[in-house]
Parts: structure tokens; C-alpha cells; sequence
């Protein structure tokens, strides 16, 4: 047999590509049987988990603070102390920051510097679904919009996605800057994007999320898609809104506004 | 031969620094780990059993926690059942770590003597051992 | 032929030993970003996309620009380009191969990059960017090689680099279509969201990517014995001419479209950029900068008088590609991010570690474009007076 140099590398370079191909295509994909994997049994289900915060009970400082600290804390979300590094699941910001376009500067003070609770919207369009390029960030089967973040590149496509700003970015190792670590949840590595959860480890063990539980009742979790459920009865009952719907995300989180009594001049009470 | 010299240097150098690792370890004895499973969780067990058979969990634990990880986040699936249909909760830092809460004498051991590093601990908090 | 980028005289290694040392620099500096996150950048929670990305970006232009000599070779059979087409393909080369770089650098788990082909996602445009990207260097790669190698042995190219050279010319078209739809399919981000986005990268990238074609062109006729000829180099001065006309105009249209219709979301980022906003000016003598040098580069354009002036011709050049470089390299992408998605202003501007390994990127995009071309002017040098046939 002969062969000369260019036949040789010719079959060389496309065995190498064969063998590589063969590679991807033999990974193997499920080494365990699906039917070996459960839901737990106490696991709350819906077919789209939604939220309604009742800005009239947020008061005090310390009303803020426990929500938000309720979720930051069982989390494992650093605090640098600094915004370009900062990583926030669930915070606080103004009316026009909240809702940009809709302020007016004739709006009562006590509005338009009110803080609002802001967190992901678990949109049920999500952009950044659609943009990311490995599926790390997903819709869950009840609607949750969750985030694998064993497969996070860290491209950030999804915060330039996000219209929320719900999305934060790892820049720097998180560990130094936890302070009370939990030891029952993991951190995050450098270079991956995170955020918001709508707590689906504690709805795996029958819990509702922690800011939900240390809020004292502002705020509702439950399913959108039940009118039976709570969520539902207060959006019936109520005036509510969503940060820019007019993007057609479909964002879930709705607000209950804090109106002055004194604008509801004699009207029927909302409560 | 052209250039005979150069291409023997050329080979003599390239045996040493591809021998490297043999002649670097030459005389280092590395006994072969053992991992320890004496944690105080474990000793209580009335059945010593790990979600698997110990030569199962030795070859293959790594897909194992692989699918553990793949069910639980993307499917919501946190119950696996074992090949004896006991049912254990999906959890690395909660359930496997609950057990062998002495990851430097089990963990680290077979992987510092395979040098493998994974990196399940950048965010998996380890459990806090106890100073012996 | 590779072996041709292995003879050199003294001022070719001395340029390529020096592009080396500042890979290695940079080198060194990635590693530090490797290891500490991205947190070493200017890059910030508001701002998430800088340097790296907009390097990326204004890159993929200047490798889709291969495609203006491809056009009139190929297609209209204007001969005269048939020396200097294969600098074209090969600065294509060299710019792909800087892309895949800058993404690779802006990747805050760059270890984890194949997860792009393993878990292929045809709803994310970045996805189609990487199968667009990958395709089109290797089709450069191949024509480029293929003709040159042809070339050398005075013989036609192959039969089957003909359709592969005809699909390249859709395939540059797609790189910078799609590049461009990265960032006008998002909701929110209302400097970005506008259709003309693609149009507005094509018209910029057949400007700047030519430009610097003619900026190397002269260059390698200074220090090598291959001269391109005059007369390529001013047609592609007219192509020059018309596309940054093109340019320039669709940039305006989208000033015109965010001031006149008034809307805060459109007409913010404009602001920022050109005059500030809420006392924030980080960018606005840049923009200004970029915004002098489009005009300087336009008048010294389209007057044929200057044009025919080969040092004017090149300052025009450079002046141009400056202007674009600012222009898309870096307020395109910071312009999207300010102000933030809470209209609160957020700067941004690059670290000393980010300047350094963007720079260094660059270096190896040089050092790949040297030994390209060194090859292809070497062959050009033996076969000087031959006409070229494909």
C-alpha cells in the first residue's frame, strides 16, 4: 500500500474530526433512569408562581429590612459594600427609578420617594431565557424563572436583557464578603450571573419564599393561573401594576400602590 | 542525515522534558488512600449503606452527582430513588456531606491522589470539621 | 507556504518579537483576570458589557468588510483587484480570530465556552454568533489559502473554492446582520432597539474595514517589494467614500428619530453621550472627537482632487477608522447601558488590566495579520508581473 504525505494527512485530519464528533454525540446523556427522580411530596406546585406586594404595609425601615434581609441572608448574597460589585436577589428603590416614565412631579412626596420592593419578575416572556446562549437560565414548569448555575458561562447576555436589572453578575469571589454564611445553601463562583429564585429549594420542602414568610403579609405568593388563589383575590380586589408591561415580558410581580388616604377623598376604603 | 547533531539534541531534550513526571517521582512512595468513614452520622447508621453500593459509588459517583445536579435544578426533581427503592433527598452540602462530614479525609484524600480538582467546593459550602 | 513567515529580515522579527512580548503581557494579565473575575475590569453590575465587547463588535465589521474586495473581484469581474483581494480575506482572518478572542477574554467562566455547542440554544442570537463567526473563519481561512496557494503554482485555484468564495460573500453579510441583532432584539434597551441597527453596522463596517485595508496596503508597499497597485487602492477609496456617506447618515437618522420624537428612553442615551447627563460626561469628548474626525475624514473623502492624494488619502483613512473605532468600539455598547435600566447614570471606564489585555488581543490579531500576510507577499514577490487568474 502507498500513500503519499497528502493522502495521509487528508484521513488523519478527518479521523480527528470523526473522533471528535463521535465524542459529542456518545457523551452519555442520563446515566440514571428518570423514573429514579421524584418531586418531593411536600413541594408546592402551580402552574405559574406569582407575587403581589402591598406597598401600603411597607411603613418603617425595619419593614424593608426584614424581607430583605430574609432572603440575602438564608442565600448567601455577599455584600461588598460597593455598587459596581454589588449583588442584590431582592431590594428597595424609588418610584421613578421602579417605574421610570410613570412619575409626575406633581405626584404626592410621600409616593415618589416611597421605596418599593423590586426582585425578579419571573416573567412569562423572559428575555433573558431567549438570549441565553446554553439554556443555563430556564423556565421552570411552574413558571419560575431559574437560573443553572453549574452551566452559566458568564456571558451577561441576560442583563442586557433583563429590562429589571433583576440580574447580577459575579465579579469578584462572593465567599470573603458573607458574612453569616448558611451553611445549608451554596455560594455562587466568580464569573456566573444570578438572582432571584422565588425560593425554589424552600417550595421544594413546602415553604413558601422567606421574603413572602418574614413579611408579614405584604407580600402574596401563590398561582396566577388558580383564580381561587390569593394572589388573584388581591388583584381583583385591587388597583394593581407591573414595572414596564408595555415590553410585552409579562412580568408577575404586581404592586398594590400606597395612595394617600387624603387622595382617596371619602371613597370606598381598599382594604 | 542532515543537521544529525542538532535533531539528536533535539531528541534527548525532548525525552527529558516529556520523562519529567516519571523521573520527578522516582523514589516518592504514595501509599494508596484510604478514605475514612468513621463521622459520627455514620456510626449511628444501623445499616452502614451509602444511596448506592460502595464499588457503584467508588466508579461512579461523579455522574451520579452530575445527574443528582441536572434533576434538581433543571427538572425540580430532589427525591432519587436507589436501586433498593429507598428514597433519599438530592442534596451534595445536605445529604451526601451530612454523612461524610470529614471531607478532607474522604473527599480530598482519593482526590488529591488522582489530582482531580473539582470545583463542587468554590460554592458548596463544606461542612465545618471538627479540629482533631 | 507557512514557511515563508519563517525567513525574515531583521525590522520583521523585530516586529513580530515585539508583538509577542506584548501577547505575553497581556498574557500575564489575563491570568490575573482568570483568577480574581472580572472585578478587575471597569465593568460594573449597571455597565456589564465594555471594552471587550465593543472591540468584538467593531471587529466583526472589519472582517464582514473582506467582502467589499470579494464583490467586485468575483462577482464584476474588476480585475485590478485580484492582487490585493487576498489581504482583504486575510485581515478577515485576523479579525475573526481577535473576536473570538475579546468574547473569550469578556467570559466570566471562559472554561465552560464549549457549553455553547453543547447545549445548542437556536433562540439565542449569541448562539447564531458563534456558528456565523466559526463559519466564517474557516472559509477565509480555506479561500485565502486556496488561492494563494494556487496562485504560487501559477495554476487555478480548485474547482470547488468557487461556490465556497460565492457563499462567503452572504456569509459577511450574516456575521455583521447578526452581530447586530445581538443587541436591537432587546426589550429595554431603547438605544439599541431600532431596525437600522444591522444597516448602520454593515454601512460602518464597509467603511472602517476597507479603510484599514488601505492604511495596510500602504504599509506593505513601503517595506516589501509587492506593490497593490494605485488604482485598487482608489477604488477602494471610492467604496470608502460611500459607505461612511451611508454611515454617517443612518447615525443621523437615529438622532433625528430619538430627538424629534422626544421620548426620555430614546433621547437619554444620546445625551450621555453627546452632552451629558445629570453631570455625568465621561464620554461626551470622545463622542465629540469621533464625531471631528467622521467630518474631517468625509471632507477629505469626497473631494476625488484630495482623494488622488495617496497621503491624504491615508490620513483620511485613519481619521476615519479612529472615528468608527470610538464610535462603535466604545460608545455603542456604553451608550446602551447609560443610562440604567432605573434611569440612574452609571459610568464606566476601562482599568489599566482591561486596557492591557485588550491591547494585547490586538497584538495577537496583528501577529496573526503579519504572518498572513508576510505569506501572501511573499508569493506575491515571486510571482511579480504574472497576471493572475481565478
Amino acid at each position: 500500500m502507498s500513500m503519499d504525505r497528502r493522502e495521509f494527512l487528508k484521513i488523519a485530519g478527518f479521523s480527528t474530526i470523526g473522533i471528535g464528533v463521535g465524542w459529542i454525540l456518545s457523551r452519555p446523556g442520563e446515566f440514571l433512569e428518570a423514573s429514579q427522580f421524584l418531586q418531593t411530596k411536600e413541594l408546592l406546585k402551580a402552574k405559574q408562581w406569582a407575587m403581589v406586594v402591598d406597598m401600603r404595609r411597607f411603613k418603617t425601615e425595619e419593614d424593608y429590612r426584614k424581607v430583605i434581609d430574609a432572603c440575602h441572608k438564608i442565600h448567601n448574597v455577599p455584600d461588598f459594600g460597593n455598587p459596581k460589585d454589588e449583588i442584590k436577589w431582592i431590594w428597595a428603590d424609588t418610584f421613578e427609578h421602579a417605574f421610570p416614565g410613570q412619575e409626575n412631579e406633581f405626584m404626592p412626596e410621600s409616593m415618589k420617594h416611597k421605596p418599593f420592593i423590586l426582585l425578579c419578575n419571573h416573567c412569562e416572556n423572559p428575555p433573558c431565557v431567549r438570549v441565553c446562549p446554553t439554556k443555563a437560565t430556564f423556565k421552570r414548569k411552574d413558571g419560575i424563572t431559574m437560573q443553572d448555575l453549574h452551566r452559566c458561562i458568564g456571558c451577561r447576555y441576560c442583563m442586557a436583557a433583563c429590562p429589571f436589572g433583576a440580574r447580577s453578575f459575579n465579579y469578584r469571589d462572593p465567599r470573603p464578603a458573607i458574612k453569616e454564611p448558611n451553611p445549608e445553601y451554596p455560594t455562587r463562583m466568580i464569573g456566573v450571573v444570578e438572582k432571584c429564585t422565588f425560593c425554589e429549594e424552600r417550595l421544594a420542602k413546602g415553604q413558601i419564599p422567606a421574603c413572602v414568610e418574614a413579611s408579614n403579609g405584604a407580600l402574596t405568593f401563590g398561582d396566577i393561573a388558580d383564580p381561587n388563589s390569593e394572589v388573584r383575590r388581591l388583584l381583583n380586589t385591587n388597583y394593581t401594576i407591573r414595572r414596564k408591561a408595555e415590553l410585552g415580558t409579562r412580568p408577575v410581580v404586581y404592586y398594590i400602590l400606597d395612595i394617600p388616604t387624603s387622595v382617596v377623598s371619602g371613597g370606598e376604603s381598599n382594604a | 542525515m542532515y543537521d544529525g547533531g542538532k535533531i539528536l539534541v533535539g531528541i534527548v531534550i525532548f525525552v527529558l522534558f516529556a520523562a519529567f513526571p516519571f523521573y520527578n517521582n522516582i523514589g516518592k512512595v504514595s501509599a494508596k488512600p484510604e478514605p475514612k468513614l468513621d463521622t459520627p452520622v455514620i456510626q449511628q447508621l444501623s445499616e452502614k449503606k451509602c444511596v448506592e453500593p460502595k464499588d457503584f459509588m467508588r466508579a461512579e459517583h461523579m455522574q451520579l452527582l452530575n445527574n443528582w445536579r441536572d434533576f434538581a435544578i433543571r427538572e425540580g426533581k430532589r427525591v432519587y430513588i436507589n436501586s433498593e427503592g429507598k428514597e433519599f433527598k438530592i442534596s451534595l452540602q445536605n445529604t451526601c456531606m451530612n454523612c461524610h462530614s470529614n471531607k478532607k479525609e474522604f473527599c480530598d484524600k482519593c482526590h488529591n491522589y488522582a489530582a482531580v480538582k473539582p470545583y463542587c467546593w468554590t460554592c458548596h459550602i463544606e461542612p465545618k470539621e471538627k479540629q482533631l | 507556504m507557512l514557511e515563508k513567515a519563517l525567513v525574515g529580515g531583521k525590522r520583521y522579527w523585530t516586529w513580530v518579537f515585539f508583538l509577542l512580548a506584548v501577547v505575553g503581557i497581556g498574557f500575564i494579565t489575563y491570568l490575573q483576570q482568570f483568577k480574581l473575575g472580572l472585578g478587575i475590569t471597569g465593568l460594573s453590575r449597571d455597565v456589564s458589557w465594555g471594552l471587550y465587547i465593543g472591540q468584538f463588535t467593531f471587529l466583526v465589521g472589519v472582517a464582514a468588510s473582506a467582502v467589499m474586495l470579494v464583490i467586485p473581484y468575483y462577482l464584476h469581474d474588476f480585475k485590478k483587484f485580484g492582487k490585493i483581494v487576498i489581504l482583504g480575506e486575510f485581515l478577515a482572518v485576523s479579525a475573526v480570530t481577535m473576536c473570538i478572542l475579546f468574547i473569550f477574554v469578556d467570559m466570566g467562566q471562559p472554561m465552560r465556552i464549549m457549553n455553547v455547542v453543547l447545549h445548542p440554544t437556536p433562540n439565542s442570537i449569541m448562539f447564531w454568533d458563534s456558528v456565523v463567526l466559526g463559519g466564517y473563519l474557516t472559509l477565509n481561512i480555506i479561500i485565502g489559502w486556496a488561492t494563494l496557494h494556487a496562485d504560487k503554482k501559477g495554476t487555478k485555484p480548485a474547482s470547488w473554492v468557487k461556490p465556497l468564495i460565492y457563499l462567503s460573500i452572504p456569509w459577511a453579510v450574516s456575521i455583521h446582520t447578526v452581530t447586530a441583532f445581538l443587541y436591537a432584539g432587546l426589550p429595554g434597551r431603547h438605544f439599541w432597539l431600532s431596525a437600522i441597527m444591522a444597516a448602520r453596522f454593515l454601512a460602518s463596517a464597509f467603511a472602517g474595514g476597507p479603510a484599514l485595508l488601505i492604511i495596510l496596503a500602504l504599509i506593505v508597499r513601503k517595506f516589501t517589494k509587492f506593490d497593490p497597485g494605485r488604482e485598487p487602492i482608489q477604488a477602494i477609496g471610492k467604496i470608502v467614500t460611500y459607505a461612511m456617506i451611508a454611515n454617517v447618515f443612518f447615525l443621523l437618522l437615529e438622532v433625528f428619530t430619538a430627538v424629534y420624537s422626544s421620548i426620555p428612553g430614546h433621547t437619554h442615551p444620546f445625551k450621555y453621550l453627546y452632552l451629558g447627563l445629570e453631570g455625568h460626561a465621561k464620554l461626551v469628548p470622545l463622542m465629540w472627537t469621533s464625531s471631528i474626525l467622521a467630518i474631517v475624514s468625509l471632507v477629505l473623502l469626497i473631494f476625488p482632487s484630495i482623494r488622488r492624494n495617496e497621503s491624504m488619502l491615508a490620513l483620511a483613512c485613519i481619521a476615519l477608522f479612529v472615528s468608527l473605532w470610538i464610535d462603535k468600539g466604545f460608545g455603542l455598547i456604553i451608550g446602551g447601558f447609560v443610562p440604567n435600566m432605573f434611569e440612574k447614570v452609571t459610568e464606566y471606564w476601562p482599568t489599566l488590566p482591561e486596557t492591557i489585555i485588550t491591547i494585547s488581543v490586538w497584538a495577537v490579531g496583528f501577529l496573526v495579520l503579519t504572518i498572513l500576510y508576510k505569506v501572501a507577499v511573499s508569493v506575491r514577490e515571486e510571482t511579480a508581473g504574472i497576471e493572475l487568474e481565478h
